[in-house]
C-alpha cells in the first residue's frame, strides 16, 4: 500500500527547501464576489501553516469561519488570490488535474449517486488518475482496492450497492477510494457530520492508523472541538476569514479564545494524555 | 468483485450481436413479400460475396434492395440516438436525459429544414448535397443542447427538473417554428414531411447520405467511448470528478459535440424518432450495470436492436399500409417514461 510509484516531474518549484515538510500554506488568501465590479462579500485573510508526512491538522472553526474555502484552496478546485501552497515543493495549482489526482484526495460531504454503483466499483474510482482513458482496471489496481477497503474495514460491503450501506458505511468506504488514491495528501471535510459517535470514533482512530502507516498528511476540515482536541497534532482556528491561531491543540485550546470564537461560554481541562477536553455550558 | 475486462466486453457485446442478427433476419423475412429462410440465407451470401447479380428471384431483389438497406438505416439511427441518450444522461446528470425530450432532435429538425432551403437556393455539386442536411441538423442539435444547457443551470448548478422542463419547452417551440417552415416555404410534399417529423424509416436515402451516416457514428461514437471512463466520474458530479483527475471540461466539449453529431445524423434520415434513447440506457443499465465502458456499446447495439423491432413493427401491424416508427417508439416509449419518473419521484 506504501509503494509509491510516480511520474518523475522535471524539478520541484522550490527545490532547497526543507524536505521535512509536506504541505505549505504559504500567505494564502482568497476573496470571493459574485461579479468582478462588486466589492468581495467573502473573504479569507492571509494565512500559513505547515504539515509534515504523517501528522493531522484539524482546521477548526463556527460556519462562515472560511475552513472550506481553505480546504477548496488546498484541493486545487480555488486559485488563490494571493500565496501559494506547495505539497513537496510543487505548487498545486500548476499541477496538471491528473498528477494532483494522484497526490492529493478529497472525501467530501457525501454526494448523492444518480445510477448507484457498487461499493467496489465506487473505490477502483480512486485509481483513475493513474489509468488512461481507456484502460481497464490492472491486477494491481483490484488490489489496491482491496487493500484500502480492508484498511478502512469495509472489505465485506465489496458486493453491496452504494444506496444500500448505512450513513457510516458510507464514508468507510468513501475513504477508501482516497485512499486507493494513493495520495500524499489527504483532505476531509466534516467527515464526522453525519455520523453518531461510535462510527465518529471509528473513523477518527482509523485516520490515525493510516496516517502514521501511509505517512499521509492529513487536512480535516471540522467544528467538533473535542474531536480535534483528541486526534490532531496540529489545529488551524478560524473565524470569520481570519486565522487567529496555529498550535497544538493544548496550546490553541484556551477557555477565552474558543468561547469567543464559538460564541459559547466553555470550559477547558486539559487531560493527563496531554489532550484538551472541551466541556460547553447553557446560556442561561 | 468482477472488475470489466475486454473479454467480458466482447463476450457481452457478441451476445448482443447475435441477437442483433437474428432480429434483422426475422425483420428480413416478414413483410408483406413472403420469403424463405433458406432463400433468404443464400441471397443474403450472394449479398456478401459481392455477387448481387447472381440474385434471381424478384423476392430476393424485394428483401435485398428494399428491406435490407432500411434495416441498416434502423441500425445506425438506433445505435445514434442511443448512444446519444447515455451521453446526455451522463453529461446533464439527468437519467432523464434523452434527445427527443430534451427537444435535441427538434432542434436539428429545424436545422435540417433550414439547410434544405438553403440548399435548394445554393445548387451545390451532388458531391456536397448528401453533406448539407446533417451538417444542418448537427449545428440545430448542438445549438439547442447549448440552450437548454443555460436555461437548465442555476448558479452554475444543473437543476434537473429545470433542465427537463427548459427542454420540453424548447421543444414544443421549435414544433412551432418547424410548423411555420412546413406551411410557408415547404409547401408541398406535406406527408412526406409530415412522416419524416414524426419519426420514419421508409424514406430510401441516396447512398452518399448512407455513408456519411456510417462514418460519422463511427466517428463521434468513437469519440465518446475516449471518454467512458471519465463519464463514470462524472455521474458523481463535476467536481468529484475533478479531484479524481478528469479533465472536465474536455470530456464535456468532446461528449457535447459528438452527442449533437449522432443526434444531427438521426434526425437528419429518420426525422424525430423519440424515447429510443432514453429508454435503451436504462434497460442496459439494469442489464449490465453503470459502467460506460460496457454501457455505452450495449446502448449502440441496443438501440439497433429496438429500433429494428419498431420498424417491423411499423410496417406489417397495419399491413399493406404503414406507421411512422416515431409513432411506434412513441406509443411504447412515453408510458415507461412517465413510469421511470414516477419511480424517481418516490
Amino acid at each position: 500500500m506504501n509503494t509509491i510509484a510516480r511520474s518523475p516531474l522535471a524539478s520541484p518549484d522550490r527545490p532547497n527547501a526543507n524536505t521535512d515538510v509536506r504541505l505549505s500554506v504559504e500567505q494564502v488568501s482568497y476573496a470571493y464576489s459574485p461579479n468582478p465590479s462588486q466589492a468581495p462579500i467573502f473573504t479569507l485573510e492571509a494565512l500559513s501553516f505547515q504539515a509534515k508526512p504523517g501528522e493531522i491538522v484539524a482546521v477548526l472553526g463556527p460556519n462562515a469561519s472560511g475552513k472550506s474555502t481553505l480546504l477548496k484552496l488546498i484541493s486545487g478546485a480555488l486559485q488563490p488570490l494571493s500565496g501559494r501552497i506547495f505539497l513537496n515543493n510543487f505548487v498545486i495549482h500548476s499541477l496538471p488535474t491528473k498528477t494532483r489526482a494522484q497526490r492529493i484526495a478529497l472525501v467530501q460531504q457525501e454526494s448523492t449517486l444518480i445510477f448507484p454503483s457498487l461499493v467496489w466499483e465506487f473505490v477502483l474510482q480512486g485509481r483513475h488518475p493513474y489509468g488512461r482513458s481507456l484502460r481497464f482496471e490492472s491486477e494491481s489496481d483490484i488490489i489496491i482496492a482491496k487493500n484500502a477497503l480492508a484498511q478502512v474495514g469495509a472489505l465485506h460491503l465489496s458486493d453491496r450497492p452504494m444506496d444500500k450501506i448505512s450513513g457510516g458505511e458510507k464514508q468507510r468506504v468513501i475513504l477508501a477510494r482516497a485512499l486507493a488514491q494513493q495520495p500524499l495528501l489527504l483532505l476531509l471535510d466534516e467527515p464526522t457530520l453525519h455520523l453518531d459517535i461510535g462510527a465518529q470514533v471509528d473513523l477518527l482512530d482509523n485516520l490515525r492508523r493510516l496516517a502514521a502507516e501511509n505517512r499521509y498528511s492529513v487536512v480535516v476540515v471540522t467544528h467538533e472541538l473535542n474531536l480535534a482536541g483528541e486526534y490532531a497534532d496540529q489545529v488551524v482556528l478560524m473565524q470569520k476569514g481570519k486565522c487567529l491561531r496555529v498550535g497544538s491543540p493544548a496550546a490553541v485550546y484556551q477557555r477565552e479564545l474558543l468561547e469567543q470564537v464559538f460564541q459559547a461560554p466553555l470550559s477547558v481541562v486539559i487531560a493527563p494524555s496531554g489532550r484538551p477536553r472541551v466541556t460547553l455550558f447553557s446560556n442561561t | 468483485m468482477r472488475p470489466l475486462t475486454l473479454g467480458r466486453l466482447f463476450l457481452r457485446c457478441g451476445i448482443l450481436a447475435i441477437i442483433l442478427f437474428i432480429v434483422v433476419v426475422i425483420a428480413l423475412k416478414l413483410g408483406a413479400v413472403q420469403v424463405s429462410l433458406y432463400g433468404l440465407g443464400r441471397d443474403l451470401i450472394h449479398v456478401l460475396l459481392g455477387r448481387s447479380n447472381a440474385i434471381s428471384t424478384e423476392y430476393g431483389m424485394v428483401v435485398i434492395n428494399i428491406r435490407l438497406p432500411r434495416i441498416l438505416l434502423g441500425i445506425f439511427v438506433g445505435a445514434a440516438l442511443a448512444v446519444a441518450g447515455t451521453s446526455f444522461q451522463a453529461l446533464l446528470r439527468n437519467p432523464l436525459a434523452d434527445p427527443y425530450v430534451l427537444g435535441v432532435s427538434s432542434g436539428a429538425s429545424v436545422g435540417a429544414i433550414l439547410a434544405l432551403i438553403v440548399e435548394n437556393h445554393l445548387a451545390l455539386s451532388p458531391a456536397f448535397a448528401g453533406l448539407v442536411t446533417p451538417v444542418g441538423a448537427f449545428l440545430g442539435a448542438a445549438l439547442t443542447i447549448g440552450a437548454v444547457y443555460l436555461l437548465g443551470r442555476h448558479n452554475g448548478q444543473i437543476d434537473s427538473s429545470t433542465l427537463l422542463l427548459g427542454g420540453i419547452i424548447t421543444a414544443s417551440f421549435l414544433q412551432a417554428v418547424i410548423n411555420f417552415l412546413m406551411s410557408t416555404v415547404l409547401g408541398g410534399n406535406l406527408r412526406g414531411a409530415s412522416y419524416w417529423l414524426m419519426g420514419d424509416l421508409s424514406t430510401p436515402q441516396p447512398r452518399s447520405l448512407l455513408y456519411v451516416l456510417g462514418i460519422g457514428f463511427v466517428i463521434a461514437a468513437g469519440a465518446i467511448y475516449t471518454t467512458a471512463a471519465d463519464l463514470n466520474l462524472l455521474l458523481a458530479g463535476e467536481k468529484e470528478a475533478m479531484h479524481l483527475g478528469v479533465d472536465v471540461r474536455r470530456v464535456r466539449i468532446v461528449v457535447y459535440l459528438a452527442a449533437s453529431i449522432l443526434t444531427g445524423l438521426a434526425v437528419s434520415v429518420s426525422g424525430t424518432i423519440g424515447y429510443v434513447g432514453l429508454l435503451v440506457p436504462h434497460v442496459m443499465r439494469l442489464v449490465f450495470g453503470s459502467d460506460h465502458r460496457m454501457l455505452l456499446p450495449a446502448a449502440a447495439l441496443g438501440g439497433a436492436i429496438a429500433l429494428v423491432i419498431a420498424d417491423t413493427l411499423a410496417r406489417t401491424v397495419v399491413a399493406p399500409s404503414e406507421l411512422p416508427v416515431g409513432a411506434v417508439t412513441a406509443i411504447v416509449g412515453a408510458p415507461l417514461f412517465i413510469y421511470l419518473l414516477r419511480r424517481r419521484l418516490a
